[in-house]
């Protein structure tokens, strides 16, 4: 590793001193802002959109999905952009036209709570503890993974990073609470495009164009759809679980029920403005393969090409550890000065990363943990304590599973698999929330138990590789239970677990709401249900400001980016 | 809310730009170029920055001063 360590001089310092003081400095002007405990945790809705937009995108774009998807990119090409023209443009649009309204429109102030007012409070609290252990758990995995870089990388010591980093996020979130998350979040949006710009530029010139880049990758490297007629292609999956896996029940269950990008759209000023809130995302979130994608592929290419002396660094394992290709790429190519803000690019993403996840934990905390079951009917300015009371203690937490990822081997793949479970069958839950009148609130409870239930027992009697004699698959990639079924792939044994949790929790929410009682009147679901909410008058907008309009420009610029690259 | 983030925005990349010109223009034709293929680097993208960051500055002040 010691060729890819990164020098930073004085000079990159200062362009890294220079945002830590302009986010902390955005923290402090908005203190005066934070009046009550809505101003706190909801911005007391009145972001202008096309910042809620691109916080909505940035809130996902975490420095682990850049990291991760350049690393995909290096595994398998141009593939990967399916993770974003059907891994979420689809799901996006969807979540703009249909499902905003029902959270925006009903008195919901978080995507737990729209349960609870749809269903009732058992499903809700199910929701919101699932989703709060998933947040700090997210949070310190993001710290962990930056201060790990941080040492491996600058030589920083990594107890000193870890505080560090946890102390700014600290003083920005504490001080402006959500809208200073949104607004640093924007902020990383614009460091990431312009910060990591010049990489794929400098890259591709190098290699003598597109062209020549893919003359120095494998045939598969170039097509996104050509050779998924089966399972032989670089990620092992074939069309039918990519569309209905990946680009239906995970994509949809993650875009349109997950409450940390929500919050970013239910902040927006008005009802338009919060439907379009994911449109106006979808938009760079379509390019972005071009900057996050193509550096892994350039980082392949670029080993290949005579002379370069460049390679991909081995992790610990001695294997080689694809997660290095942004950082070793930044350091053969960046001379000081863009080196700082490319560095900084990386860094502000983790922190804002961490940020979203603190500032949804303490909304959900705070709104439907701790008003709902601890101490309900307090004053305002109580919740608001409670909520910087949380902000703290979600980042302590952070802090803590940060060290338990350090020292426990696995852990993390061991959450993020439990994640899994849980995640997988959440989008029929809301589908028939949403959609169908007559889904109740034990239909739904016990429904997503059962989804939930059947992806563990899935991942149990199914292995993603096809089992040699006499080896074992570890635990963690499943087959606990025996090999019953083998696939060729995770990937593709994470989409059919998605497939058959989604499928469970829908057949068995229709089959228990069918035997059960309607707990909630046709009144009660007014602004709840599709069917009994008055469609919205969309009559005084300019047609080409309508989010099914520009929900259709965007869908179709996806299916050109389709085309082009098949 | 009177809070307007083209402010920000336009201060960080606008100092940015700048740190980044006037470095690139003193280190023109110099050795750590080589990285990127021996084109300075600094001075051509500080430039971009630097239009982005005045760009998004006068946004800001267009709309303070209506």
């Amino acid at each position: 590793m010691d060729t890819n360590t990164i020098n930073l001089t004085a000079l990159d310092y200062s362009i890294l001193g220079i945002y830590i003081i302009v986010v902390i400095g955005i923290g402090f002007v908005l203190k005066h802002q934070m009046k009550s405990a809505s101003d706190f945790l909801l911005s007391g809705r009145s972001i202008p959109v096309w910042v809620t937009g691109l916080a909505f995108l940035s809130a996902n774009l975490g420095a682990q999905e850049v990291i991760g998807m350049a690393a995909s990119g290096a595994k398998y090409g141009i593939m990967t952009s399916q993770f974003y023209w059907v891994g979420a443009i689809p799901a996006m649009i969807f979540l703009a036209v249909f499902m905003m309204p029902f959270y925006y429109g009903s008195r919901a102030r978080s995507v737990p709570e729209y349960l609870a007012l749809r269903f009732d409070e058992k499903t809700r609290g199910l929701n919101a503890a699932a989703f709060a252990v998933m947040t700090v758990a997210s949070s310190g995995a993001s710290l962990h993974a930056l201060a790990a870089l941080l040492h491996l990388l600058l030589g920083w010591n990594y107890n000193v990073s870890l505080i560090a980093t946890s102390i700014i996020v600290l003083a920005y979130v504490l001080k402006g609470g959500l809208s200073s998350a949104i607004y640093t979040e924007v902020l990383q949006f614009f460091l990431i495009v312009l910060g990591f710009t010049p990489l794929v530029i400098i890259g591709l010139n190098d290699l003598g164009g597109w062209s020549g880049m893919m003359s120095k990758l494998p045939e598969t490297y170039a097509h996104s759809w050509k050779y998924v007629g089966t399972t032989n292609n670089p990620m092992g999956v074939e069309w039918f679980a990519l569309v209905f896996g990946l680009g239906f029940v995970l994509s949809f269950g993650y875009w349109c029920t997950d409450f940390l990008v929500i919050q970013r759209a239910m902040a927006a000023k008005n009802m338009g403005d919060a439907r379009r809130t994911p449109i106006i995302a979808a938009f760079p979130k379509m390019l972005f393969p071009f900057i996050v994608i193509v550096p892994g592929m350039i980082a392949l290419a670029l080993m290949e090409k005579a002379g370069s002396g460049f390679s991909i660094p081995l992790g610990v394992t001695g294997q080689t550890d694809y997660n290095l290709v942004i950082p070793s790429l930044i350091a053969h190519y960046l001379p000081t000065g863009l080196l700082g803000l490319a560095m900084t690019a990386l860094m502000a993403s983790f922190m804002s990363g961490m940020a979203g996840n603190v500032t949804a934990f303490n909304t959900v905390w705070t709104y439907d943990i701790y008003q709902s079951y601890i101490a309900s009917g307090k004053s305002d300015s109580h919740y608001m304590w409670m909520a910087k009371f949380a902000t703290v203690g979600g980042i302590i937490i952070s802090i803590g599973f940060a060290y338990v990822a350090k020292n426990v081997d696995n852990i993390m793949d061991f959450l993020q698999l439990v994640f899994g479970f849980v995640n997988a069958p959440v989008f029929a839950t809301f589908l028939l929330g949403m959609f169908w009148k007559r889904a109740t609130g034990h239909g739904a409870f016990f429904g997503l138990l059962c989804g939930t239930l059947a992806a563990v027992i899935f991942h149990g009697i199914s292995s993603p590789m096809p089992i040699t004699a006499g080896e074992a698959v570890p635990w963690i990639k499943g087959a606990w239970l025996g090999a019953h079924f083998t696939f060729t792939s995770s990937m593709a044994q994470n989409f059919w677990l998605a497939i058959v949790a989604w499928s469970v929790c829908l057949v068995m929410t229709i089959s228990i709401s069918l035997a059960t009682k309607r707990t909630r009147t046709d009144e009660e679901l007014k602004g709840l249900v599709f069917s009994l909410t008055p469609k919205i008058k969309e009559t005084d907008e300019p047609v080409w400001m309508r989010p099914a309009v520009l929900g259709i420009i965007v869908l179709a610029f996806a299916m050109v980016l389709n085309i082009i690259f098949w | 809310m009177n809070f307007d983030l083209r402010l920000p925005i336009g201060i960080l990349f606008t100092a940015y730009g700048l740190i980044l010109t006037v470095f690139g223009a003193f280190t023109n034709g110099s050795d750590i170029y080589k990285k990127s293929l021996g084109d300075n680097i600094n001075l051509q993208w500080g430039i971009l920055l630097l239009v982005f960051g005045l760009f998004m500055l006068g946004l800001a002040m267009r709309a303070r001063r209506k």
